[in-house]
């Protein structure tokens, strides 16, 4: 595909004001690593997705724990999850600009909100996947509730909490990254934004193709671990 | 009963969260549910608020549509064939974990500005995650079903539509219970950077005017919206089981 990108780019098929070559997209990618222009955005925008997922990923555990133990609540806010990806998260963002102030605070406000309820439902969903056996096992070895949740349910339900740890670092990147593209004035996104406006091709695929391996980086590693957890 | 019962107590825990943020943070930060519903009163008897929600459902429907069909197509020709698969799997779920905002510069210069653009941001969103579950669905159909048509000597046509296409049809409907929103979701955020029209650009206009009121009536409308559309497709899903 890449190849058939670079022909169709190099014949001319494409005019270079709208997409450049693949070859063009690495080559711009490389200088603005080496001249490090970029370095503190990247950085930056690391830091943010790190502190979304971390929060998002506790916190969609613990809520999950929490819903499981009291059903009723749960039937009741099912739909608000089942539904939650249809409401536009960034909407509420000048709200939580407001409550954060302009900077780090507000961005990871809305990669979390975007990120919290793919772990809740993972949790939920691993919880609800416990063999009956094994909790009737602890009951009849008198465990407690605490021991119960901490030596037969959480491992259990291990392999689904894994794949929501890996939905819960997509959204927070897409949370991050689509936050900063809007409003804000550091980031990938923001330089993504940024050589846009100032028709700066070179620059903008090449920070898109930035976000694109880091992404695919990530993702793949963390489907390596999540395979490897199905199977053992 | 007592479900329903419960779905309004979170309601009105939502609102009376909603009222107390508001006395807490004034009326500079967040609109009060009350000026938020009287704000929809006021904008829905507009002409011109009107037309940009029509527009929004015009383009929501085309890319819900274009989402669905090209997904389960697509899903399905993958499915069939391993090879194609196994090759695509990875590429699709690396497009479906990228920042899709990221790209919108690309589809502007492909689509120009205007409706196009967001009915293909819409299909950006929706068709992947349908395209993913219904080839895992297709390549996951049971061997013996398929043997079983085989020793029945059904036709080609006769395996498709009485055995494979039962096996995966919840898997299908599923997927297009995950699709479908992600579609209005991504023809919002075209609206937001690429049009002049619809409700994700109102709601841009209202967020650049720092129109709390407006901001919030229509993240409420759509929420609803979206909810509904949700608890449609969740029915239809249960009547097609």
């Amino acid at each position: 595909m890449a190849g058939l990108l670079e022909a169709a780019c190099r014949v001319g098929w494409i005019s270079p004001v709208s997409v450049i070559a693949p070859s063009a997209m690495v080559a711009a990618l490389w200088g603005l690593l080496l001249s490090g222009t970029e370095t503190a955005d990247i950085v930056a925008t690391m830091g943010r997705v790190g502190m979304a997922a971390a929060l998002a990923g506790v916190g969609g555990l613990l809520a999950g724990l929490g819903l499981h133990a009291v059903p009723r609540l749960r039937t009741a806010l099912e739909p608000l999850l089942s539904s939650w990806y249809a409401i536009p998260t960034i909407m509420f963002y000048p709200v939580l600009l407001v409550f954060f102030g302009v900077g780090a605070g507000a961005i990871v406000a809305v990669a979390v909100l975007l990120a919290v309820v793919a772990m809740v439902s993972a949790t939920l969903s691993g919880l609800d996947r416990v063999p009956p056996v094994l909790l009737r096992t602890g009951f009849v070895m008198r465990m407690g509730p605490w021991a119960r949740a901490s030596r037969i349910r959480l491992p259990a339900a291990l392999p689904y909490v894994v794949t929501g740890v890996r939905l819960v670092v997509s959204y927070a990147f897409i949370g991050v990254i689509a936050s900063e593209f809007i409003l804000s004035g550091s980031g990938v996104g923001y330089a993504i934004a940024n050589a846009y406006n100032n028709f700066d091709n070179p620059a903008m695929y090449g920070l898109m193709l930035l976000v694109l391996l880091l992404v695919t980086g990530v993702n793949s590693g963390l489907a390596a671990v999540d395979r490897r957890m199905r199977r053992g | 009963m007592r479900g329903r019962c419960d779905r309004v107590l979170v309601l009105l825990a939502v609102l009376v969260a909603w009222q107390g943020l508001y006395w807490a943070a004034g009326p500079a930060a967040l609109a009060s549910p009350g000026a938020v519903a009287a704000r929809l009163w006021v904008l829905g008897a507009r002409a011109a608020f009107q037309a940009d929600a029509w527009s929004t459902v015009v383009a929501f429907a085309a890319s819900g549509a274009a989402s669905v069909v090209g997904g389960v197509l697509l899903g399905a020709g993958l499915g069939v064939s391993r090879l194609a698969g196994r090759v695509m799997e990875p590429v699709l779920a690396g497009f479906y974990a990228l920042p899709k905002v990221t790209l919108y510069p690309v589809v502007l210069l492909l689509f120009g500005l205007g409706a196009s653009a967001k009915v293909a941001f819409g299909v950006m969103h929706g068709l992947v995650p349908i395209a993913l579950i219904t080839m895992a669905a297709v390549g996951q159909v049971r061997p013996v079903l398929l043997r079983t048509a085989r020793a029945m000597r059904l036709s080609w046509w006769d395996t498709v539509g009485r055995v494979v296409v039962p096996a995966v049809l919840p898997e299908v409907l599923g997927a297009v219970r995950i699709g479908v929103p992600l579609s209005l979701l991504g023809v919002l955020i075209g609206e937001m950077f690429a049009s002049r029209q619809g409700l994700g650009s109102v709601a841009m206009r209202a967020m650049e005017a720092n129109d709390t009121a407006t901001l919030l009536a229509v993240a409420v409308l759509l929420a609803g919206a979206a909810l509904g559309v949700n608890a449609g497709l969740a029915w239809v899903a249960r009547a097609g089981r």
